[in-house]
C-alpha cells in the first residue's frame, strides 16, 4: 500500500493543475466571447495569426 | 516575441502580451447588431485596422460590439468606415457601459471550478472507502478528505452562507438555510467522525451539494446578467450631450456637466436634456413619450420645456431650470421606486417552495435526532442519523428547479427577442389575465401606404416634397405612407405656423396642411394645388406588425386585452375599433394609469403593462408584470421586467406561454425532488442511509432535474 503515499498526492497534483489552468482561463478572458471564438477559427491564418502589431483583445 | 513571424502557432501563444499591450479600457466602442459569422469579424477588424489613427479593434461576437484602441481616429470617422463597408454601427456611451462589470459571475465561475476539483479528489478516496478501504487506510482517506474539502466547502460554499444569514438576520427561511446548514453540517459533523475513527464521512456529499448549487446559481446569474448587459447597452446606445451656449456660441458638452440657469441650443430632432424655459420665440415639440399624446404641442417664449421632449421644428434655445436628479423625467424614477415597492411583496416560487420544504427537513432532522437518542441512547448515532436525513433530503434538486427552468427559459425569450430583466418576472408573467396596452408607440407605428391610394402621381410628388422638407410627426408619417416616387420640384416652400406649409410649383401655389386652413370640410391633413379643391391625406396610424396575431393569441390564452392611452379619445377609439378591443380608456395622465392599474389588481386582476411612454412608467411597475419595448423611454425600459428588442408584437403571446411552461415545469421540478424525497427520507430515518446512497440520491435527482429543465425549449 506504499504506493499510495506517492499516487494521493499526484493525483491531487493533477487535480490542481486542472484547477490552475481552468482559473488561469477565466482570468484571461477566453469565456467572454465563445461564439467569436467559434468563429475566429473559420478565419485564414493570415487573418487569424498576429502579423499585425495592431491586433489586441478586449 | 517579434511580430514578423507568420507561423499559426502564434495565433494563442501572444494573448497574454497583447493584453499587457492594450490593458486600458478601449477608447471607442461600438454597437454592431449586423454581425453574425467570422466573415464579418474579419471584414470589420481589417477595416478598422487599416483606419488612420486605429490602434487596435477587436470583435465580440456574443455582445455583437467591437471595441477600438485609437490614437487620434474620431468615432465619427469609423463609424463612417464602418458604414461604407456595409455594417450598421452605433456608438455605445462608455460610462453608462462599464466593460467589465461581471465580477459576480466570475467569482461565481471559479468557486465552481475549485468546488469540482475538490469533489472530484474526494470522490476518487471515497470510491475507495466504499469499495472496502478499512483501517489505517480509510483513516487516512478520511483525513486527506477532510484538508481538501474543510477549506473548499468554507470559501466555496460563501454565496449561499451569505444569503442564509440575510434571511436569518430578516426573520425568514429561504433555500439557503437548510442548504447550508446541511453543507456545515455535514463537513463539521464528519470531520468529528474522522478524529474519532468513525466509519461515516459525508465530505463528498457536501462538496456535490455545494457544486450541484454553485451550477444552479451561476446558471441563473449568467441568465439574468446577459439580459442586464443587453438592456445597459440599449441605454448605452443614447449618447448623452448638449450644445450648451456661452459668449463664444455653442461648445458641445456632456448632460451631466449642465447646471440651472445655462442656456442651451436643441437642434432640430434632438431630444431635450434637461427641464427648463423657452427662450425662442416658438418652438414644435413632440411630448408622445411623456403625455402618449401623437400631435405635436407647440410653445411659445416663457413656455415650460420638459427634459424627454423632442423638437420638430426649428433650433431653439432653452433655459435650464431643473437638471438631473431634479428633472421631472428623474422625479418620475420615485414614483416608480413607491410602485415596485409594492411589487417586492411578491413570493417567488423558489422561497415559497422554501417556506413549506426548510421547516419541514428541519423539524425531520430534529426528530430523527431525539428519536434516536430516546431508542439507543447515543447522541453521536442520532446525530449521525440527523446529519443524514438534513444531506438526503435533496436540497440539491430543490435549489436547481427553478434557476434550471429559468435559465433554459430566459435564453430561448433572448433568442426571440425578449429581454428578460427580472428573475420573477417568468413566474408573474404566468399568472396574468389582463393585458393593458398603451397606444402610441406600443400598439403603433407609422402608418402604412393604404390609405393613400387616391392619388394622382403629381399629387404623390409634391406631397413627398413637402414631407421632406419638414420633421414635423405628420410630414414623418406621410412620407412613410407615401408609395415610392421622386419629389417634385417645388420652390419657396415655407412653415405656415400652425397650419402647415406652402410652396410654389411651377407657378401654381400648392399647400399641405391642416383641412380647416384649406377651406376643406375635413379635420386632418390635406394638400391642394393652385386653386383646386383640397384633397384629403387620411393618415391613421397603424398598428405594430404583428398586432392583431398578438391580440389573437392572447385572448386565445384568455387574457383580456385593453387600452390605456394619454391620447384623445378619437385617435384612440379608432384604434380601438380597428383592433376589436371593447375596452379602452383615453386622455389618461400617468397618475391616473397608476391608480387604474392599482385599482384593477385590488379587484383581483392579474394584469401586464405594456407601454413605452413616460406616462406608462409608474403604471409598469405597479403592473403585476410589465413588457416596454425598445424604442422606449429608458426611464420605461428600467420600469419593466421584459423589453421587446424586435418591431413585431407578434411572438407575444409565445412569452406568456413560455412563462406558463417555466412555471409548470418549476412545479414539476419540486414535484420529483419531494418524489425522490419519499424513497430516501424513510431509508435515512431508519438509519440506513450510507454516504453511498446520499452521493447516488443527490446527482440523480439533479440530473432527473435538470433534463426536465430542457424541456421548456420545445414550447410551442
Amino acid at each position: 500500500m506504499n504506493v499510495l503515499l506517492i499516487l494521493i498526492p499526484v493525483s491531487i497534483t493533477l487535480g490542481a493543475l486542472g484547477l490552475c489552468a481552468f482559473l488561469w482561463t477565466i482570468r484571461s478572458g477566453q469565456y467572454d466571447d465563445a461564439e467569436g471564438a467559434a468563429a475566429r477559427l473559420l478565419l485564414d491564418d493570415e487573418e487569424r495569426c498576429d502579423t499585425d502589431p495592431k491586433r489586441t483583445r478586449d | 516575441m517579434t511580430h514578423a513571424s507568420a507561423c499559426p502557432a502564434c495565433a494563442a501563444a501572444p494573448m497574454a502580451e497583447r493584453a499587457a499591450r492594450h490593458a486600458g479600457p478601449p477608447d471607442i466602442v461600438l454597437s454592431l447588431p449586423g454581425i453574425h459569422c467570422a466573415a464579418c469579424i474579419a471584414s470589420v477588424e481589417r477595416t478598422l485596422r487599416a483606419l488612420p489613427g486605429v490602434d487596435a479593434a477587436r470583435v465580440n461576437l456574443s455582445l455583437k460590439r467591437v471595441a477600438v484602441h485609437t490614437s487620434g481616429a474620431d468615432r465619427e470617422g469609423v463609424v463612417a468606415a464602418l458604414n461604407n463597408v456595409g455594417f450598421e454601427a452605433h456608438p455605445l456611451d462608455m460610462a453608462v457601459l462599464d466593460a467589465r462589470q461581471d465580477h459576480v459571475g466570475r467569482a461565481l465561475m471559479i468557486r465552481m471550478a475549485v468546488a469540482g476539483f475538490a469533489m472530484m479528489n474526494v470522490m476518487l478516496l471515497s470510491v475507495a472507502v466504499w469499495s472496502g478501504a478499512s483501517g489505517a487506510t480509510r483513516e487516512l482517506f478520511h483525513l486527506i478528505s477532510a484538508m481538501i474539502s474543510l477549506p473548499a466547502v468554507l470559501y466555496c460554499g460563501q454565496p449561499f452562507f451569505a444569503n442564509a444569514w440575510n434571511a436569518l438576520r430578516a426573520g425568514r427561511l429561504n433555500m439557503d438555510v437548510p442548504i447550508s446548514l446541511a453543507i456545515l453540517l455535514a463537513a463539521g459533523m464528519s470531520l468529528y467522525e474522522v478524529l474519532n475513527g468513525g466509519a461515516h464521512a459525508y465530505f463528498d456529499a457536501a462538496l456535490s451539494l455545494t457544486f450541484f448549487l454553485l451550477i444552479g446559481r451561476y446558471l441563473d446569474h449568467r441568465a439574468r446578467a446577459s439580459a442586464h448587459s443587453a438592456a445597459k447597452e440599449l441605454a448605452a446606445l443614447e449618447v448623452q450631450t448638449a450644445q450648451r451656449l456661452g459668449s463664444g456660441g455653442a461648445t458641445t458638452v456632456a448632460v451631466g456637466t449642465l447646471a440651472v440657469g445655462d442656456r442651451i441650443l436643441i437642434p432640430a430632432g434632438v431630444r431635450v436634456p434637461v427641464d427648463g424655459t423657452l427662450d425662442s420665440l416658438k418652438a414644435l415639440s413632440d411630448r408622445s413619450f411623456i403625455t402618449g399624446e401623437s400631435a405635436a404641442a407647440r410653445l411659445s417664449c416663457g413656455d415650460a420645456v420638459q427634459a424627454g421632449e423632442i423638437n420638430l421644428g426649428a433650433p431653439f434655445e432653452m433655459t435650464a431650470t431643473a437638471v438631473g436628479e431634479d428633472t421631472a423625467l428623474r422625479r418620475v424614477a420615485t414614483l416608480v421606486e413607491m410602485a415596485e415597492n409594492s411589487r417586492s411583496s411578491y413570493t417567488n416560487l423558489a422561497d415559497r417552495a422554501a417556506q413549506i420544504y426548510a421547516p419541514a427537513v428541519h423539524l425531520l432532522a430534529l426528530f430523527a435526532f431525539i428519536g434516536w437518542v430516546w431508542i439507543s441512547g447515543d447522541v453521536r448515532l442520532g446525530l449521525n442519523i440527523a446529519v443524514a436525513v438534513l444531506i438526503i433530503t435533496c436540497p440539491c434538486a430543490l435549489g436547481l428547479a427553478v434557476p434550471a427552468v429559468a435559465t433554459a427559459a430566459i435564453a430561448r425569450l433572448y433568442a426571440m427577442g425578449f429581454l428578460v430583466k427580472s428573475g420573477t418576472a417568468l413566474e408573474r408573467l404566468a399568472e396574468v389575465d389582463l393585458a393593458v396596452f398603451d397606444k402610441t408607440g406600443t400598439l403603433t407605428l407609422s402608418t402604412g401606404g393604404r390609405q393613400l391610394a387616391h392619388l394622382t402621381d403629381s399629387q404623390i410628388a409634391v406631397a413627398r416634397a413637402f414631407a421632406q422638407a419638414s420633421s414635423h410627426p405628420v410630414s414623418r408619417a406621410l412620407l412613410d405612407a407615401l408609395p415610392p416616387g421622386t419629389p417634385a420640384q417645388l420652390s419657396e416652400i415655407e412653415e405656415v405656423e400652425g397650419n402647415g406649409m406652402q410652396g410654389r410649383l411651377g407657378k401654381q401655389i400648392v399647400r399641405l396642411g391642416r383641412g380647416k386652413w384649406l377651406d376643406a370640410d375635413f379635420d386632418g391633413p390635406g394638400l391642394q394645388l393652385g386653386a383646386g379643391a383640397a384633397i384629403p391625406l387620411p393618415l391613421a396610424e397603424t398598428p405594430r406588425p404583428g398586432v392583431a396575431a398578438a391580440l389573437a393569441g392572447l385572448r386565445a390564452q384568455s387574457i383580456t386585452p385593453r387600452i390605456l392611452s394619454g391620447d384623445r379619445q378619437g385617435a384612440v377609439r379608432h384604434m380601438a375599433e380597428h383592433l376589436g378591443i371593447a375596452d379602452m380608456q383615453a386622455e389618461v395622465s400617468a397618475t391616473q394609469k397608476h391608480d387604474y392599474l392599482t385599482a384593477l389588481q385590488s379587484d383581483g386582476h392579474r394584469v401586464v403593462m405594456v407601454g413605452d411612454g413616460l406616462n406608462d412608467t409608474a403604471a409598469l411597475a405597479a403592473a403585476h408584470a410589465s413588457v416596454a419595448p425598445s424604442s422606449a423611454l429608458d426611464a420605461s425600459r428600467n420600469a419593466a421586467d421584459v423589453v421587446l428588442l424586435r418591431d413585431s408584437l407578434a411572438d407575444f403571446p409565445l412569452l406568456i406561454s413560455i412563462a406558463r411552461a417555466a412555471t409548470r415545469l418549476s412545479k414539476q421540478n419540486f414535484a420529483i425532488a419531494a418524489a425522490y424525497n419519499a424513497i430516501a427520507v424513510p431509508v435515512a430515518l431508519l438509519g440506513y442511509a450510507t454516504p453511498l446512497i446520499a452521493a447516488i440520491a443527490m446527482s440523480t435527482s439533479s440530473i432527473t432535474v435538470l433534463l426536465n429543465a430542457m424541456r421548456v425549449r420545445r414550447v410551442k
